[in-house]
C-alpha cells in the first residue's frame, strides 16, 4: 500500500520535477506572462494576445496533453488551423467591417497600398540569405503583410513549424505600428512634404460602385492570382454583405460573434504552438527579427510611394500618407493623421490615409495571392 | 530551383504582379466611380 501511495504522489509531483528538467518550457510560461501582461495592462491587440498568452502558458505546463493527439486544442487546431478556416472566418469579419468609402473616392491610394507590401519581398529575399528554406521564407515575408489572418493563412499552409513567431510576431508589430512608423516617416520626407495639406477628398461614392466593388476584386483578383481566392473572396464577401444593407443579421454575425469566438480559438491555438522545445531557438529570434525588418521596410516603400506620387501630382500629396498603406486598419492611419497634426495644425490627413490605409488591406490579400500563384506557376505548392 | 532564381522571381513576378494588380483594380474603380456616379437619389440610402 506504501508504495502505491507512493506513486500516486509521484504522480502529483511528476509535472513540477519536469518543470526542472525541461527549463525551455518554464521560459515559455514566462513568456506567456508577457504577453498576457502586453494584452491586459498595455492593451496591445488584447482580444490575441490574452488567448495567445493563456494558450502558451496551458501547452507549457509539463506533461500537458492539450495539443496531444486528442487534447482539446489539438482538436480546435486540426478543425481550424490546419484546414485554414479561421483566418477566412476573420477575414469575413473584418470585410464586414471595413469601409472601403475612402478607397473607392480616390482610387489612385490603391497604389499606396501596393508599395505597403513591398517589405514582404525584400524581407523573403533576406530571409533566404539567411539560409531558410524556401517556403520558410515565404511565411517570414508574409510578416510585412501586417495582417494577421494572412499571415497565419500562408504559414499554417507552409511552414506551420514557424506558425507560432509568425503569428506572434505578425500581432505584435502590428500593435506597435504607433512606435514603429513615426520615425521612419520624420527620417525619409523633409518639413515641408510633411507640411503638405491635401485637399479634402470631396468625390462621393455611390451605393452602385460601393457595390459592385467587392464583386469586381473578387472577379479580378481570382483571375489574375487563383490561389489567394479564399482570401480574397471571403474578405469581399464580408464586405458585399455591409454594403448590401440587406443581411444585417448576417453582417453583424460575421463582425461580432463569429469573428469573437474565431479570435478565441486562433489565439488559443497559437499560444499553444509556442512549446518551449519548438519555440526557443535561434531561428525563432531571427524570425522575430526579419519581422521587424519587413513592417519597417513597408513603412520605407510607402512612404517613399507618396513622395513619388507627390512628384507626379507636383506637390499635392503628403507622402505621410503612403505609411497608411499596410493592413493595419485604422491603426495606420491614425498615426499619419496623427504625424501630419504635429507638423501643421491645419493638416488633415485622417481621410486620405483611410483610402491609403484600405488599400493596404486589399493590398496585403492580393500580395499573399500573388505570391500563392506565382508559387503555384514555379511548382512550388499545388 | 536555387534560392537566387526562386528569391529573384518571387521579388520581380510578386512584387511586379501585386503593384500590376492593384493599378487594374484602382483604374477599374475609378471608371466604375465614372460609370456610377453618386446620384442626389443615393444620398438618402
Amino acid at each position: 500500500m506504501v508504495e502505491a501511495i507512493l506513486s500516486g504522489l509521484g504522480g502529483l509531483t511528476a509535472g513540477a520535477q519536469m518543470l526542472f528538467v525541461d527549463w525551455r518550457n518554464a521560459i515559455m510560461i514566462v513568456v506567456g506572462f508577457v504577453l498576457l501582461y502586453l494584452g491586459i495592462k498595455k492593451d496591445c491587440e488584447p482580444l490575441l494576445l490574452v488567448p495567445i498568452g493563456f494558450g502558451c502558458i496551458l501547452v507549457n505546463i509539463p506533461l500537458s496533453d492539450v495539443m496531444s493527439n486528442d487534447g482539446f486544442i489539438r482538436v480546435i487546431y486540426d478543425a481550424g488551423i490546419a484546414t485554414e478556416l479561421f483566418p477566412l472566418l476573420i477575414f469575413v469579419g473584418i470585410g464586414a467591417m471595413t469601409d472601403f468609402g475612402p478607397l473607392l473616392a480616390q482610387p489612385s491610394t490603391f497604389l499606396l497600398g501596393a508599395a505597403g507590401q513591398f517589405g514582404i519581398f525584400i524581407t523573403l529575399l533576406l530571409a533566404l540569405a539567411l539560409g531558410f528554406p524556401q517556403l520558410d521564407a515565404v511565411a517570414i515575408g508574409i510578416i510585412g503583410a501586417c495582417d494577421g489572418p494572412t499571415a497565419i493563412y500562408v504559414a499554417s499552409k507552409y511552414a506551420p513549424h514557424l506558425l507560432g513567431a509568425v503569428s506572434v510576431a505578425a500581432y505584435s508589430y502590428m500593435s506597435l505600428v504607433p512606435v514603429i512608423q513615426p520615425p521612419i516617416m520624420r527620417f525619409l520626407t523633409t518639413k515641408e512634404e510633411r507640411m503638405t495639406v491635401m485637399k479634402p477628398v470631396a468625390r462621393p461614392v455611390s451605393r452602385t460602385t460601393k457595390l459592385m466593388f467587392p464583386l469586381v476584386i473578387t472577379i479580378l483578383g481570382g483571375l489574375i492570382a487563383p490561389k489567394g481566392l479564399p482570401l480574397l473572396g471571403t474578405i469581399m464577401l464580408g464586405n458585399l454583405m455591409r454594403e448590401s444593407g440587406v443581411v444585417s443579421r448576417l453582417t453583424k454575425a460575421s463582425e461580432n460573434e463569429i469573428a469573437n469566438v474565431v479570435t478565441l480559438f486562433l489565439g488559443l491555438c497559437i499560444g499553444a504552438t509556442m512549446v518551449g522545445s519548438a519555440f526557443i531557438k535561434a531561428q525563432t529570434l531571427i524570425v522575430l527579427a526579419l519581422g521587424f525588418i519587413a513592417i519597417c521596410l513597408d513603412t520605407v516603400c510607402g512612404v517613399l510611394m507618396g513622395k513619388l506620387m507627390r512628384v507626379v501630382t507636383r506637390g499635392k500629396i503628403n507622402p505621410l500618407i503612403g505609411a497608411a498603406g499596410i493592413s493595419a486598419f485604422p491603426m495606420a492611419a491614425r498615426v499619419v493623421q496623427r504625424e501630419g497634426a504635429k507638423w501643421n495644425k491645419k493638416s488633415y490627413l485622417l481621410m486620405h490615409a483611410m483610402g491609403a490605409n484600405a488599400g493596404g488591406q486589399v493590398g496585403s490579400v492580393i500580395a499573399a495571392a500573388v505570391m500563392l500563384s506565382v508559387l503555384a506557376g514555379m511548382g512550388i505548392i499545388r | 530551383m536555387d534560392n537566387f532564381t526562386f528569391g529573384m522571381t518571387m521579388l520581380i513576378c510578386g512584387m511586379g504582379g501585386t503593384l500590376l494588380t492593384l493599378w487594374i483594380m484602382s483604374l477599374v474603380m475609378g471608371l466604375l466611380g465614372k460609370l456610377f456616379p453618386e446620384k442626389p437619389a443615393d444620398k438618402g440610402e
